[in-house]
């Protein structure tokens, strides 16, 4: 075999791009983004966020109503979908029916008109690439789910574009093949160095699969960062609600220290030192992650008393709700040898590295 | 390189410089004239030849618009030049084309005002031949591609050039013919324009007149054609939902015997129902006679006029709206029944509150076909009318009889247009949108509502009735064709088989003897080469409709729809007035019937088209296009491919369609080119019942043929679909 799949992978570039369906229907507004070269971004939000829109405008499958896209140096904004070097993975995987696995690998190919053998060769090392040489003569229909998953992957592949999309490319997929798959398509990425735009509402597969995130809202960028970012460091509660639960609580900014990086937030009889985020003394909101509170027997000082209020055993921990007069409280312990009692009064204090402030 | 550029140009020059650019007298297929002074003949000469020799100088500005694009052949798509070059000799080309040839005709100019303004021109010209049509089609192309240049629907040259195709032949061939034939009912015998004497016509007492009500006098022929519309329409929906109704919901085992009744209407020349109707309720016909023996009375004629026609069009129709309706009642959510018997409905209750509600759109749709189709049918009236005269007969005895008054014919032709537009468009407005709105994929586990008995029984027995009435009536078909005369001696004879059909053998191998042979090879030649072409623009059509945006698609949709509600008379008149003169000289030629058959059946394509494009997932078309195929390549590869039982359903369909047709037909056909069905009602107009209906019989024979033998095919054709061991079993 020589063909080798290459890269060509190149950065795609968003100029204040609006997208109007209709008259009426604002998909995407004034968003700017920048995906590098070779990096793996995702773009996670809630259904109707515009996700698949902004995908789509990048494979010119949309056309843009105002703004301009970039692929490498070039202005695409008016290329038409066949006209640029980007493929797709489609959520239904859209493979041709009446041709089987090789002619659906290669039909992108014979396209650009490449030799018989040039042909061969890219396809058999596209499929070789996902797993599945021998399964040429095959016909879409006659393959599992997550075959069909692949050959989608190689069809896209093979074409070495310079920018390779994936719209929510493992719903169709059980449970346990989801993981082995975005596996899959991550050690791909990782291994061309291709460029990859992936679309889920999913913020687990996002966190596991991405190098950067962009989360999005209302047709908007609500924050884009690395997984750890926006897991650790939300924008606002919207981030941190959506990325992870978390327990969003009214809090008191008492005081902002002089190197404005220390804040001295009081909630309820508790008071803490956070990182103040360029947060203004004031009212604000503070998130925890249910892994981050702890709930101990005796007062530490910084804590708040309650009682456990809701007790469930969900196998590898316990899951507890706990009502103090400052809220309710959805914490998690991996402690299931100590269970706490329904009723049981509690005190809730957190991990270091735990809350983070938030603009109101 | 533009490459859609260069090959526009070289048709266009191909067009100019070396086809005959005049319309040929011997017929598009004749090659007399390549033998025959071409290309110096002033008949034959290509445009260049004939200007070459100073002749038709009025034709030389047409080259310059043809040449015109080279300029920019190696320019950049993005050059603004190049979109305005190309539009500019492309839409000043097709402009200057179509003026010059409407312009001067085969008298000189064809206004008075051209003549006084330019003097006489002392010349003339033909219709459009080869080249002229070639030349209009390169210009057209030059407008699209420089349109689509522009960034219309993102700069698709493919995308752009269907759709300027398709509205130049819905222009040229429905809308010029019918708009022509408005202008002409506005005219007087000397063609001056008079408003007055149009309305004068248009509310004469023949038409509107209301005597029926009041003396012992027929109504005008609206109110005849109305009234006999409202009945069929009412009534083919009642029987086709009683039929929907057990077919589907019955729980009968033999329900789906029902189903090859759908056919049966498509593969039935119109008139043929009416002819079966004679042989039964006739003067002597078998059931009158039998009834006037027994009672001892005289025989009467009363099924002539309305009775027959009804009876006539219900057999005919029923058929359509049971195809309608049993989608329809397909459509209804078991669910939505289950949910209303769990709430303490009965069935009667809920077959009344939920179900025949969720159906009253499917309900008018159907009867605004029905409405449609008896307000077109022209077989069964002419064969059944008696004193009943309808707005489709009496458009084809204004052309063709004693009378031969076209202004007539056109003013009843607006008349029976303003009837069916009105209903087409009462359908499109009300219903359009559900139309296309099957169920899909989604299980609905429910299961339908079996019927309430009050429904159930009288169903069945209007079913009974409907079959058995349906199977006599084929049978008398069948039968009558080896009678010897129907009514005055009954013994059996292959008599009209031998005169239609005969064969011999001479010295040049078979000699088709028969007196029908000329017809029925006329008959298979044009129906075999309109088909194709039917598919073609339909499934085109059906593309542009389904898959793309574009502005003015509404207008579109109804513009390639409206000739559904054009009724076949009213095609026939507007095209013979249109058709008759240059530049579109096409009357008693075999193209004229191509093409009213093409655009008569258009719709049939567009809907088989639509309902299997939609079931085609888009992001098969966007996969395609993401891999760098273009719109044309995706066409090709992958929406063919993948309509092929549509393609397939489309092609017999539209062939059998110009096989039964006769209403347009009858205006269009000539000595050369007469169609079977022409042929057929000439002989019933003769009394020859025996050969007409034996003629008949072959016909239905013939298409019954075709359609299983495509049922067959299509049955097997490869779907990628899995098939489940389970289901490979034959049932
Ligand atoms: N073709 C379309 N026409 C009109 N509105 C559309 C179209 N496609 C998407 N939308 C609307 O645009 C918004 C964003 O859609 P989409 O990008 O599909 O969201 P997501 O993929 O994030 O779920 C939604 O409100 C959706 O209803
Ligand atoms: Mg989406």
């Amino acid at each position: 075999m020589t063909a080798q799949i290459e890269s060509k992978a190149a950065s795609v570039e968003f100029k204040q791009v609006t997208k109007i369906y209709g008259s009426e229907v604002t998909a995407v507004d004034s968003v700017s983004l920048t995906v590098n070269a070779g990096e793996l971004v995702t773009l996670l939000g809630p259904s109707g966020c515009g996700k698949t829109t902004t995908l789509r405008m990048i494979a010119g499958l949309e056309m843009v109503s105002s703004g301009a896209i970039f692929i490498g140096d070039k202005d695409v904004t008016l290329l038409p979908a066949t006209d640029r070097d980007v493929s797709m993975v489609f959520q239904s995987y859209a493979l041709f029916p009446h041709m089987n696995v090789f002619e659906n690998v290669s039909y992108g190919l014979r396209v650009s008109k490449l030799s018989k053998q040039e042909i061969a060769d890219k396809t058999n090392t596209g499929l070789e690439l996902v797993g599945l040489s021998g399964y040429g003569n095959r016909l879409p229909s006659e393959l599992s789910g997550g075959q069909q998953q692949r050959v989608a992957v190689a069809r896209a592949l093979v074409l070495e574009p310079q920018v390779l999309l994936f719209d929510e490319p493992l719903s169709n997929l059980d449970a346990k093949l989801r993981r082995q798959v975005r596996e899959e398509i991550r050690e791909l990425q990782t291994n061309l160095g291709l460029t990859v735009v992936y679309v889920t509402h999913d913020q687990e597969e996002a966190l596991a699969v991405s190098d950067r995130i962009i989360v999005m809202r209302n047709a908007a960028i609500a924050q884009s960062g690395s997984p750890r970012d926006l897991y650790e460091q939300p924008a606002d509660s919207f981030v941190a609600d959506f990325i992870g639960e978390a327990n969003i609580m009214e809090a008191n900014i008492e005081a902002v220290d002089a190197s404005n990086e220390l804040a001295t937030v009081r909630l309820g009889e508790m008071q803490l030192q956070l990182p103040s985020r360029g947060i203004q003394p004031g009212s604000a909101k503070l998130a925890v992650r249910p892994n981050r509170i702890l709930l101990n027997q005796t007062d530490n000082g910084a804590s708040l008393p309650g009682t456990v209020h809701k007790c469930t055993y969900v196998g590898n921990h316990m899951e507890y709700v706990v009502s103090t007069n400052h809220g309710d409280w959805f914490a998690i312990s991996d402690d299931v040898d100590n269970v706490k009692e329904v009723g049981q009064s509690v005190f809730v204090s957190f991990r270091d590295r735990g809350p983070v402030l938030l603009p109101d | 390189m533009s490459r859609t550029v260069a090959l526009w140009v070289t048709v266009g020059l191909l067009g100019f410089c070396v086809l005959p650019w005049y319309v040929l007298e011997d017929g598009l297929w004749s090659f007399e004239w390549l033998r025959d002074g071409y290309p110096f003949d002033l008949d034959y000469a290509p445009g260049l030849f004939l200007l070459l020799q100073g002749e038709k100088l009025w034709l030389a500005p047409i080259p310059f618009f043809l040449l015109l694009p080279i300029l920019i052949l190696n320019a950049s798509k993005r050059n603004p030049l190049f979109n305005w070059i190309l539009c500019i000799a492309g839409g000043l080309g097709l402009f200057y084309l179509l003026a010059q040839g409407f312009s001067i005709g085969i008298r000189g100019w064809n206004a008075e005002i051209f003549t006084q303004t330019f003097g006489d021109l002392g010349d003339r010209q033909f219709g459009f031949g080869y080249g002229a049509m070639l030349v209009g089609a390169a210009f057209l192309f030059f407008l699209t591609t420089g349109i689509a240049a522009r960034g219309v629907v993102n700069g698709d040259v493919f995308v752009v050039g269907s759709i300027g195709f398709v509205i130049g032949l819905v222009s040229l061939f429905i809308l010029y013919p019918v708009l022509n034939m408005l202008s002409s009912a506005l005219q007087d015998n000397d063609g001056a324009y008079s408003f007055s004497l149009f309305l004068s016509k248009f509310f004469s007492d023949k038409i509107w007149g209301l005597h029926c009500v009041t003396e012992n006098r027929s109504c005008g022929v609206a109110w005849n054609s109305l009234i006999l519309a409202l009945c069929v329409g009412a009534s083919t929906t009642l029987l086709g939902l009683v039929f929907a109704l057990v077919a589907t919901r019955s729980g009968l085992r033999q329900a789906h015997l029902l189903r090859p009744l759908t056919v049966l209407p498509i593969i039935t020349p119109p008139f043929v129902i009416g002819l079966a109707i004679i042989l039964l309720f006739g003067l002597s016909g078998a059931v009158t006679t039998f009834v006037a023996d027994l009672l001892g009375t005289n025989p009467t004629r009363w099924v002539y006029g309305l009775p027959g026609i009804l009876i006539a069009q219900m057999l005919s129709f029923t058929p359509i709206a049971f195809l309608v309706l049993i989608g329809v009642v397909e459509g209804v959510s078991p669910s939505m029944e289950e949910a209303s018997q769990t709430l303490r409905a009965s069935r009667w209750q809920t077959f009344k509150t939920v179900s025949l509600p969720l159906m009253r759109p499917g309900l008018a749709n159907a009867f605004l076909l029905g409405f449609i189709e008896s307000m077109a049918d022209f077989g069964n009236p002419l064969v059944l009318g008696g004193n009943y005269d309808v707005l489709s007969t009496e458009i084809f005895f204004a052309i063709v009889g004693a009378q031969n008054d076209q202004g007539k014919a056109a003013v009843l032709a607006i008349v029976l247009l303003i009837f069916t537009l009105s209903a087409f468009y009462a359908q499109r407005r009300w219903l359009g949108k559900k139309s296309y709105t099957t169920q899909t994929g989604k299980g609905d586990s429910g299961i339908p509502a079996s019927l309430p008995r009050r429904i159930l029984f009288p169903s069945y027995v209007l079913v009974a009735i409907w079959g058995s009435f349906t199977l006599v009536v084929y049978g008398m078909i069948v039968y009558g064709g080896f009678v010897e005369v129907w009514g005055l001696n009954h013994s059996l004879t292959f008599k009209h088989y031998i005169t239609a059909f005969d064969i011999g053998f001479n010295d040049n191998g078979i000699h088709f003897k028969g007196s029908a042979w000329d017809s029925f090879w006329t008959t298979l030649k044009i129906a075999a080469t309109a088909a194709p072409l039917t598919a073609a623009v339909g499934l085109v059509t059906a593309y542009l409709l389904v898959r793309q945006n574009f502005t003015g698609k509404h207008a579109f949709e109804f513009g390639t729809m409206l000739s559904f509600a054009i009724p076949g008379t009213v095609i026939g008149v507007a095209y013979i007035l249109a058709f008759n003169v240059p530049p579109l000289e096409l009357t008693g030629t075999g193209v004229i019937l191509v093409l009213s058959f093409i655009f008569r059946n258009m719709p049939v394509g567009i809907r088989a088209g639509i309902a299997s494009m939609s079931q085609l997932d888009k992001s098969l078309d966007e996969a395609s296009l993401t891999l760098g195929a273009n719109t044309w390549r995706t066409f090709r590869e992958i929406i063919l491919p993948l309509m092929r039982p549509a393609i397939v359903a489309a092609l017999v369909f539209s062939f059998v369609r110009a096989m039964t047709a006769i209403s347009a037909v009858i205006f269009l056909v000539s000595a050369e080119h007469n169609m079977a069905t022409s042929y057929i009602i000439g002989r019933v107009e003769n009394n020859d019942y025996g050969i007409a209906i034996a003629y008949s019989t072959v016909l239905i024979v013939v298409m019954l043929t075709a359609v299983s033998l495509t049922q067959l095919l299509v049955g097997k054709s490869k779907t990628g679909r899995r098939v489940s061991s389970a289901n490979a079993q034959p049932v």
